[in-house]
């Protein structure tokens, strides 16, 4: 059928390309052998990656080949742990994954996708290509999810491969701040009313839009949500200063004040992924610095130790989904780096040297992180994966930022453009 | 004028027409009821004119008099209106931050605010709004903090000359607002301000 060997071409792809944005695996392309029906994605997990660790690898574009017939020991000879066959079988997309080194088929994964170019393809194959990781490696991936980010005053989402951008703001008014639900289903930001900040909570689906039930009477910002989606935690600036706030989004109701600054301004909350603590930032001690306190706003403290009267301001922290670090900039001989806390030891260290690099924000796999960087002139979008260290740009213009990555979207909303 | 010498010759033709007919019967009697008629119609006519005269002398001084009244109107209007002009400037005149800071500077941006607490002052209906702005060299959302710390100082400074706090609106705009574009010093130190707008009572303003 016309069409078909291009939907597989296209379906092979994206997910070489997922699986490349993995950094879990290393690619190897071999020339393309014979027929188109059939295509054939293979490597070796990169080194240190549960659960198989063997450096080097491939991936192939084979001939047309049953599952069942794979090679084995060529892949072996190549060093590749894994080879992955993609064969259309009449509307069905039929994905093979073997183990090459027990010489084995390890999963079929069976999906009638949507048709090339219609809504949801993509999505689709990105999920087929977390399948697959999941079958290989046994973690789940983040092929299928989306960022957040702020251009011009409004709110675009893009795919974690730099694909579908689109606008997701509803109205003119200029935004910013854009944070993610944890179901993935809504997300919240902050839009200039009246000189006055108002918070929101919008539909992902659809586009409908909540205002929070703050006052919006003052500037309200940098909104997130607790980890059970019935909390939204902000700043909020006025006469008194900027201070923490929560209000009960699940009932819209219920404002609640966690910190009182008198003198210092408290803001950019992120609650850890357990619900129970929210690191953010504050100026108690002079500059902005990142610190802890429980979610009721007890117990505050000093989270990310500084150098008092060295050590530059410090802001944005975002806690990883893994509860393990909090990433957040910091001022370094007059530009921003981003860091890395470990919430266990208390030790920072930093990840970026190149250019003014900013506003980190996790991938649901707590190893990936989106940040702005102008390392290539201006500021626009980057991915980094703390792991291999490796850094690929997201969206090649410039002006994006205050991005903010999705957790592992449903199938309702991934499918839904 | 021309119309009063017209009359006087209609007066004329009628006493031609009496005397010409003198020597003669007149064929009929009514000839001098009428001339009797038109004798007191000129009369009357010339009594009208001379009314009229007077009333158009009387419109024309009246007009006059609006004329200059409103143009003396006009002129203090304009006066008012420019006085006005002037006090808004001032009203307008921004102020300016160091780096990550938001106390107001001794010189010239306290002698600005100092300038606005007179205008305060001798305007009681007037109310402002102080609304803070920010470079971008800080991080953006910081910087709504920021702002917001740099317009609750100037108004500060204000309501402790005595101005009452009621009439002062703060609001902060980070870096969101920019009036100068550029990654310099110069750029930046531009954007670190605070700028003042008249949010009621400016219609008509005193000069200190």
């Amino acid at each position: 059928m016309p069409g078909r060997p291009a939907a597989l071409d296209s379906v092979r792809t994206i997910i070489a390309r997922d699986l490349d944005y993995s950094d879990r695996f290393e690619m190897i392309t071999l020339p393309a052998g014979g027929g188109g029906d059939s295509v054939r994605l293979s490597g070796t997990t990169r080194t240190g990656t549960p659960p198989v660790s063997r450096p080097g690898g491939t991936a192939s574009r084979g001939g047309a080949q049953a599952a069942l017939g794979l090679n084995y020991p060529l892949y072996q000879a190549l060093g590749a742990d894994f080879a992955a066959d993609i064969v259309q079988s009449g509307d069905t997309t039929v994905l093979t994954l073997h183990d090459v080194a027990a010489g084995a088929v390890r999963r079929t994964i069976r999906a009638r996708l949507p048709a090339l170019g219609s809504p949801g393809f993509r999505q689709a194959v990105h999920r087929l290509a977390d399948q697959l990781l999941q079958a290989a490696l046994g973690a789940p991936g983040i092929a299928a999810t989306r960022v957040l980010f702020v251009r011009d005053g409004k709110v675009y989402i893009i795919d974690h491969d730099g694909a579908e951008m689109r606008l997701v703001s509803s109205s003119d008014r200029q935004a910013m701040s854009p944070a993610w639900a944890p179901d993935g289903r809504r997300f919240g930001y902050m839009e200039f009313h009246a000189g006055k900040g108002q918070l929101f909570v919008q539909e992902m689906a659809g586009g409908r839009r909540v205002a929070a039930a703050t006052s919006g009477q003052a500037l309200d910002f940098t909104p997130t949500f607790s980890p059970d989606g019935r909390t939204m935690a902000f700043s909020r600036a006025n006469e008194e200063g900027t201070d923490i706030y929560t209000v009960n989004i699940a009932d819209n109701c219920c404002l609640q004040r966690l910190t009182v600054g008198r003198f210092s301004d408290n803001l950019s909350p992120t609650f850890s992924p357990d619900g129970q603590r929210i690191a953010f930032v504050s100026t108690r001690s002079g500059l902005p610095q990142v610190y802890v306190m429980a979610s009721d706003g007890t117990d505050q403290q000093l989270f990310a130790p500084f150098d008092y009267g060295v050590t530059g301001s410090s802001n944005a922290p975002d806690w990883s989904p893994d509860g393990q670090s909090v990433a957040f900039h910091r001022d370094v001989a007059g530009t921003l780096q981003v860091f890395v806390l470990d919430v266990r030891t208390r030790t920072v260290r930093q990840l970026t040297s190149v250019g003014r690099n900013e506003d980190p924000g996790w991938a649901p796999d707590s190893r990936h992180m989106v940040f702005v960087s102008d390392r290539t002139g201006y500021r626009q979008l980057w991915i980094i994966d703390l792991d291999t260290g490796r850094i690929r740009p997201l969206l090649q213009q410039s002006g994006a930022r205050l991005p903010a990555w999705s957790p592992r979207l449903p199938e309702a909303v991934s499918s839904t453009p | 004028m021309k119309r009063l010498s017209l009359v006087a010759l209609t007066l004329l033709a009628a006493g031609t027409v009496a005397a010409a007919c003198g020597g003669n019967p007149p064929p009929e009697a009514p000839a001098p009821v009428a001339n009797a008629d038109s004798i007191a119609q000129a009369e009357r006519a010339r009594q009208d004119s001379i009314a009229a005269a007077q009333a158009e002398a009387e419109r024309a001084a009246r007009e006059e008099a609006e004329r200059l009244r409103r143009q003396a109107e006009a002129d203090s209007l304009a006066a008012l209106a420019r006085v006005t002009e002037e006090v808004r400037a001032m009203l307008a005149t921004m102020i300016h931050f160091d780096y990550d800071r938001a106390n107001v500077r001794p010189g010239e941006d306290a002698a600005a605010l100092d300038a606005k607490v007179a205008i305060l002052n001798l305007n009681p209906n007037l109310r402002i709004r102080i609304n803070g702005h920010c470079d971008d060299r800080g991080s953006d959302e910081y910087n709504l903090a920021l702002g917001n710390r740099r317009a609750v100082a100037v108004k500060q400074y204000l309501v402790n000359k005595g101005i009452d706090a009621s009439r002062i609106d703060t609001q902060s705009w980070g870096e969101e607002r920019p009036v100068a574009m550029g990654a310099d010093e110069s750029a930046w130190a531009q954007n670190r301000r605070a700028e003042f707008e008249i949010t009621g009572g400016g219609d008509a303003l005193v000069r200190p």
